[in-house]
């Protein structure tokens, strides 16, 4: 009884701190706070990765996402803003003409949340990785491989994009 | 109101707030991190489907190619936002109307 009561706790803080973190990610006007708070977003879903069972995939989310995409993120933060003005302040636009069709939206993704009659099974807790890592390898082997060419492409034409090109050597 | 319903409405609010995100903010890495919240919510809807409803792993194999892709699109949306610094020397997108370098 007391197990199931903290992990209620610890499920509805998980909850709460990505919803929460997120509202700052939208809507704070510094973008280096914005990042931070994806950071507390990020964490906030692998944890509900855990609940859901998919150990493999939180970890992967803290070491993709927060150990690689933030840093990237926070990286480009600093390298397309002036480092004099660290606070880097930021301008929204048409800020309530957009909360209209996304208000729209997120009413009708509740109405059907609501109204749906969902057939839920009694969910499974197991260890996911082996079994993961089987589907890989042979159901999904063509998008692996494919999802492999396309992280190679995605380095290299990074590379090619973002390095200074040759007359920028000169000053 | 179970825990179902609590994590298909997280990862409602995640989407509509992403979206919001890329609609209205005008730093070029903002709307990257819309779009970041965008793809966690399509991903947790997948891993919340297949763990409630289906009972496999294919949702988590879904989810892993959605982080992968994620990846591949924060490294190059980064290099190309770097290379429109350098040459417009501004991050704003509205700003960065022409291709030419």
């Amino acid at each position: 009884m007391i197990l199931h009561f903290l992990t209620q706790a610890v499920f509805w803080f998980l909850v709460i701190l990505t919803v929460g973190s997120a509202i700052v990610v939208v809507f704070n006007k510094r973008i280096l706070h914005s990042a931070f708070a994806l950071l507390f977003t990020l964490c906030g879903v692998a944890g509900l990765y855990v609940f859901l069972s998919a150990d493999f995939l939180a970890a992967s989310q803290m070491l993709v996402y927060v150990g690689g995409i933030l840093t990237l993120i926070i990286f480009g933060v600093f390298l397309t803003a002036r480092m004099y003005n660290m606070s880097i302040p930021e301008q929204t636009h048409q800020r309530f003409l957009a909360l209209l069709p996304v208000l729209g939206l997120g009413g009708i993704i509740f109405y059907v949340l609501n109204s749906a009659e969902w057939h839920l099974i009694t969910p499974m807790v197991a260890p996911t990785t082996e079994n993961l890592g089987k589907m890989l390898l042979t159901t999904y082997l063509v998008p692996f491989e494919v999802a492999s060419m396309l992280l190679l492409a995605a380095l290299i034409g990074a590379i090619r994009l973002a390095r200074p090109r040759k007359e920028d050597h000169d000053d | 109101m179970t825990n179902f319903h609590v994590m298909l409405a997280v990862a409602a609010i995640l989407f509509v707030l992403g979206l919001l995100c890329v609609m209205t903010r005008r730093h070029a890495i903002s709307v990257l991190m819309g779009v970041e919240l965008i793809l966690n919510s399509a991903a947790l809807n997948f891993v919340i489907f297949s763990h409630y409803t289906v009972g496999n792993l294919f949702g988590q194999g879904m989810a892993v190619f959605i982080i992968i892709i994620a990846a591949a699109e924060a490294a190059v949306a980064l290099a190309i936002f770097l290379n429109i610094y350098r040459t417009l020397s501004t991050s704003e997108i509205d700003k960065a109307t022409q291709l030419k370098g």
